[in-house]
């Protein structure tokens, strides 16, 4: 009879329990979304986040020391010290290896275009690196600097007659796609003629410069081989105390403190294990960009916990709201079912298997409703889509008999004081 | 042993004496009218006697056993092994059909049992219409409905509070002459009503005014009229 009763309930009056499987199929449906999004957004806005450059610089060590003391910048040619092209890809065999997504040597040097100075760049564009496991990545600044808006092509790294003109060094020397812009290398007397293939705009200091191939700098400077510095983007754990404390010194943590940094993917100790691979360099955390990554990415899903938390607590208010309605509406009939000698706990059962159920469906349809809701997100706002993650299933049922359960107390408290001789009367 | 014995009740809610002093003695197999004007307390004795109050004051004791201080629980089932009631307004349960809804009073009393059911809507003329729900019946077959799950359970002491009230002279006639029946069988009824000609069915007739028993009359005494006050 308990279920001839529910059944009833629920089919013949079914329009009136569908608002209440709506608000929480709406809620379930957000909670969903927040946490496919988050679990697998921390990925997506750490790869977001590296377009916004490199956050380790590798320069020579003798480099690095001047640069300290006397304030000269590594890769401008004035130190005399360079790493050397063949160990880029040592970068690559690190423990964290997975976690660099990106890298590129850059060679820099002046030289001039006319009568003006200028900046030029030797690099990596799109290289097909065979790593020594013989793994193949295919790494340059066309990853690296992956924000960059290019008009016309970016440069094949064969192409050793190519140019990429930074915007603004365009305009000032009316350069135009297929343009040919004569460029002397410092010691060259001659200028060699190269091909502007794309004029790009970076948002900074390299819209004044020219990028060019590697080989094309080292052979104008007569430095085969050599590369001035390398800049690196890797995804990074958010520093904490222990980070900073072997930031400082890493010879200063204990043995097993520092097993635990080592095996962390913080910026320093993928620095640490950079210079452990590459030969006679210094690696360099660009730190504001690597610590404020891990704050962003720690903000992004606290916020995203916090919608989540509201628009369940919201749609816990709406179906009280409807419930207290609902149960309102039908006193007489539960007055009349405690006439008939219902106990309280025969109508508590009755009315909380009841929305019980409204919430099993409602929970269902907001489960699939979040999943598209998800895959909608993450194309919006990351361009993917966003992987659906079994480890939500449970999150979402707590969710939903949290809510119906929150809903519903104080329709239920009603339920309890109602006195059958008040309603049945028509008091 | 009489069947119902109430000394000396009285029901306050507030500062309003809704019984005061109430003496009655109803008798197995007896039909009582219950009359009075409006808020002369009828409903309030009705709630007491039917387990649905309890009384401020005063000792109640039904087929022998006393309620004057059993707890909410307790009442609940004397309600259900003892009482059967009639409303005004039919109160049937919306989206069940008619035998689902006498079905339910045998499953909070003991155990749902369909075919007793059916003979029970049978018995008020509505075997047709069993598997109907109150919206699809007219307002004389949901009260036929109310009496028959009022019977379900065989109480002892049927309670219908203006049972006729809600319904047009074709219909109330076919009620009260269930009732009639009803009390041929034995059953005990009390049973408020507004109606002197309804009044009249009944053995005995008492009236209520400001929460006291003003007046009664009972036709096994042939035409002695009493004040009691
Ligand atoms: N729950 C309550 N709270 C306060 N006062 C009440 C309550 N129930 C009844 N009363 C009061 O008690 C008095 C008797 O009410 P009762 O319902 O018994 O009258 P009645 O004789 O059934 O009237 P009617 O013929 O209109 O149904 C009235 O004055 C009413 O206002
Ligand atoms: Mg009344």
């Amino acid at each position: 009879m308990f279920w001839e009763m529910l059944k009833g309930a629920l089919v013949r009056q079914s329009r009136k329990m569908f608002m209440v499987a709506i608000t929480i199929a709406l809620g379930v449906s957000l909670t969903t979304a927040m946490l496919n999004v988050m679990l697998d957004v921390g990925d997506k806005v750490n790869r977001e986040l590296k377009a916004y450059g490199a956050n380790i610089t590798v320069i020579p060590r003798a480099a690095s020391v001047l640069r300290d003391v006397y304030g000269i910048e590594a890769s401008s040619g004035k130190t005399g010290q360079y790493l050397q092209e063949a160990d880029v890809g040592k970068l690559k065999t690190i423990f964290w290896a997975n976690n660099i997504v990106a890298f590129s040597p850059l060679l820099e040097t002046k030289a001039t275009v006319g009568s003006d100075d200028i900046t030029v760049v030797g690099t990596w564009f799109n290289r097909q690196l065979e790593l020594p496991t013989g793994e193949v990545v295919e790494t340059g600044i066309k990853e690296l600097k992956s924000w960059w808006t290019v008009e016309g092509n970016w440069i094949n790294d064969t192409d050793i007659k190519g140019a990429m003109v930074g915007s603004t060094l365009a305009r000032k020397l009316n350069l135009h796609i297929g343009d040919s812009v004569e460029i002397v290398l410092p010691g060259g007397t001659q200028g060699e003629a190269l091909t502007v293939q794309g004029i790009f705009n970076s948002g900074g200091a390299e819209d004044d410069q020219i990028f060019v191939t590697l080989p094309f700098v080292q052979q104008g400077l007569n430095l085969p081989g050599k590369i001035g510095k390398i800049e690196v983007s890797a995804i990074t754990t958010p520093e904490n105390e222990l980070a900073r404390k072997a930031a400082h010194d890493p010879k200063s943590l204990s043995l097993k403190e520092w097993e635990t940094w080592y095996c962390t993917a913080y910026v320093s100790s993928i620095a640490y294990q950079i210079e452990e691979a590459v030969g006679d360099s210094r690696a360099k955390p660009v730190r504001q960009v690597a610590e404020s990554e891990g704050t962003i990415l720690q903000k992004t899903q606290l916020l995203m916990l916090l919608i989540t938390g509201l628009s369940l607590a919201g749609s816990a208010l709406g179906i009280s709201n409807l419930l207290m309605a609902n149960i309102m509406e039908r006193s007489r009939e539960f007055g009349l079912l405690k006439a008939l000698g219902a106990t309280d706990r025969d109508v508590l059962l009755l009315t909380l298997t009841e929305i019980m159920t409204t919430g099993l469906v409602g929970g269902i349809a907001g489960y699939f409703l979040g999943l598209g809701f998800a895959q909608i997100i993450g194309h919006n706002v990351f361009g993917t889509a966003v992987a659906i993650n079994a480890m939500v299933i449970p999150w979402v049922i707590i969710s939903v008999i949290l809510i119906t359960l929150v809903g519903s107390l104080p329709a239920m408290r009603m339920l309890l004081s109602l006195r059958p001789a008040a309603v049945l009367h028509g008091r | 042993m009489s069947l119902l014995e109430l000394h000396d009740v009285s029901m306050v809610y507030g500062s309003v004496k809704a019984l005061q002093g109430i003496d009655l003695t109803v008798e197995k197999g007896e039909w009582l009218a219950l009359m009075g004007p409006s808020g002369s307390g009828k409903t309030t004795l009705m709630n007491i006697i039917g387990c649905m109050d309890k009384a401020s004051t005063g000792s109640i004791v039904l087929d022998g056993v006393d309620f004057t201080d059993v707890t909410a629980g307790n009442l609940t089932m004397l309600r259900r092994d003892k009482i059967g009631l009639v409303f005004q307004q039919f109160h049937l349960i919306p989206y069940l059909t008619a035998v689902e809804n006498l079905m339910v009073a045998q499953y909070y009393h003991s155990m749902p049992d369909e075919q007793e059911a059916l003979l029970a809507l049978e018995r008020v003329g509505l075997k047709e219409r069993a598997r109907h729900l109150p919206s699809q019946l007219s307002g004389g077959e949901q009260q036929r409905v109310c009496i028959a799950r009022a019977l379900i359970n065989y109480p002892m002491l049927i309670l219908a509070d203006e049972p006729t009230g809600n319904l047009d002279e074709a219909n109330a006639k076919i009620v009260l002459e269930f009732f009639q029946q009803l009390h041929r069988e034995g059953h005990t009824i009390i049973m408020v009503t507004h109606d002197p000609k309804v009044a009249e069915l009944a053995e005995r007739c008492i009236v209520l005014e400001h929460g006291r028993i003003a007046n009664w009359k009972d036709r096994r005494v042939v035409c002695r009229e009493e004040e009691v006050s």
